[in-house]
């Protein structure tokens, strides 16, 4: 077997490092453009999907401007800010900051029976971020729809929230108490009576996703808390 | 190999076709059993799959017989997971691009083919010892051979387990499921795969003797 001397090994693997570098680099940034606009386009598939509309890849733009007729950016008082363009705020970086900087986006959709509000969400699941939008009816308290996503949940337990089973129990709970304050909807680990509005049953092995969810809806909804109760007279 | 050989000469050819039956990475090396029974519940992202799988697994062929006297034998599995690595963020990338739907389904499998035995197994016993072009067919015979039984179990484990075919609703089309037919859940799950592997082994053994085993 050949002998290779030590400074051959070294400069062989920084160049070796170096071209694989390279050549990584300038395929990310090519591809870049298009990675982005399969993303924004799954972004309008999932806000749609929670007005259930379905939609494909091909219709997504279309149906998006069909549906989904206003989009506004608030912030914790439920007052409109102007400039600000809703499809581009990152609920996850707005999160970070305290409530009283947040730029919310809210999206209003129209489909021949009553203005639905949609909400975005972003909490933490088990191994990594989960995200979803929840709709409500015009009455600010009923869901009309949910979707959730997820990147790295557990296949077969907590990635089952992504799945329609689930997301169709939220529909018809209500988010306020009947005297008016703010409870959320609970995810409940062993089973909910179906007659509960403001619960519904968690996913058997998936508890720390589905405890994530839970406080997901919490935490971004309690956001919108003023917006809901008063503020959309303003819009 | 000191003369060349025609570029499709008889050896060159055993390359290709070997992998499909008495070498064949799945059923009889029982190698990249992981992913055949992670990406099958569909046939889509079998097919996906092995398509990734061959051009990383060919790529990566050529590239190390490229490189075989090059390369610092004290460092070889690095190279060689190195340009593994780089080949398979690079079909990642294109699938995101390209292929967005099919990329969030096989989500972390992308990934984890840098860790799929066939390819590291084909580098280190046959690309670094030779030539370019018969290890590039070494490499698509292999990812072939891969890929078949790949598309098999997905084309089982999708009919059986959802009814479809390539997600054409066959079962609901012939009207099997108002005469009382239903879908069997198992097969969308893992284990299922492992049973219908051992059935592909059990089938291509019993046409092809030599393949017992003796003890």
């Amino acid at each position: 077997m050949k002998k290779f001397s030590n400074l051959y090994i070294f400069s062989f693997s920084s160049i070796m490092v170096i071209a694989v570098a390279a050549v990584l680099a300038i395929t990310a940034l090519l591809l870049q453009p298009i990675q982005e606009r399969n993303i924004a386009i799954e972004k309008k598939r999932n806000i749609l999907s929670s007005i259930h509309v379905e939609t494909s890849a091909s219709d997504a733009d279309a149906k998006f401007e069909q549906y989904i007729i206003e989009t506004f950016v608030i912030n914790h008082k439920g007052e409109v800010l102007q400039g600000v363009e809703a499809f581009q705020v990152s609920m996850r970086d707005e999160l970070r900051k305290p409530l009283e900087q947040r730029k919310l986006p809210l999206y209003i959709g129209e489909k021949g029976d009553g203005r639905k509000y949609i909400f975005p969400l972003h909490g933490k699941g088990l191994w990594g971020p989960i995200y979803g939008y929840v709709a409500l009816e015009d009455d600010m308290n009923s869901i009309y729809g949910a979707n959730f996503g997820h990147d790295k949940e557990t296949p077969g337990l907590g990635a089952e929230i992504n799945q329609p089973f689930f997301q169709e129990a939220f529909v018809g709970k209500k988010i306020f108490e009947s005297n008016g304050t703010f409870s959320s909807i609970r995810v409940v680990r062993g089973g909910t009576d179906p007659g509960n509005e403001h619960a519904v049953d968690a996913i058997s092995g998936g508890t720390i996703t589905s405890k994530g969810l839970e406080d997901m809806l919490y935490d971004c909804l309690i956001s919108y808390e003023s917006f809901i109760k008063t503020g959309r007279n303003q819009l | 190999m000191s003369e060349r050989d025609p570029l499709f000469s008889g050896k060159n050819i055993k390359l290709l076709t070997n992998p499909l039956n008495d070498e064949n990475p799945i059923t009889v090396q029982v190698l990249g059993i992981c992913s055949a029974l992670a990406i099958t519940v569909k046939l889509e992202p079998s097919v996906v799959m092995a398509i990734s799988v061959t051009a990383v697994l060919a790529f990566s062929n050529v590239i190390i017989s490229l490189l075989r006297n090059m390369i610092p034998p004290r460092i070889r599995i690095i190279v060689q997971l190195v340009v593994i690595a780089s080949l398979v963020i690079m079909v990642d990338q294109v699938l995101k691009a390209f292929a967005y739907e099919v990329s969030k389904q096989l989500s972390v499998f992308v990934g984890l083919i840098i860790t799929n035995c066939i390819i590291m197994g084909r580098l280190e016993a046959f690309a670094m010892g030779n030539r370019p072009w018969p290890a590039f067919l070494d490499g698509l015979g292999n990812a072939a051979g891969y890929g078949i039984i790949l598309i098999i179990v997905g084309f089982f484990r999708e009919l059986l387990g959802s009814g479809e075919i390539y997600g054409y609703p066959v079962v609901e089309k012939l009207g099997l499921y108002k005469i009382g037919y239903e879908d069997n859940g198992l097969m969308i799950l893992p284990p299922m795969a492992l049973v219908i592997v051992g059935v592909i082994i059990w089938v291509q053994r019993s046409r092809n003797r030599k393949l017992i085993e003796e003890n």
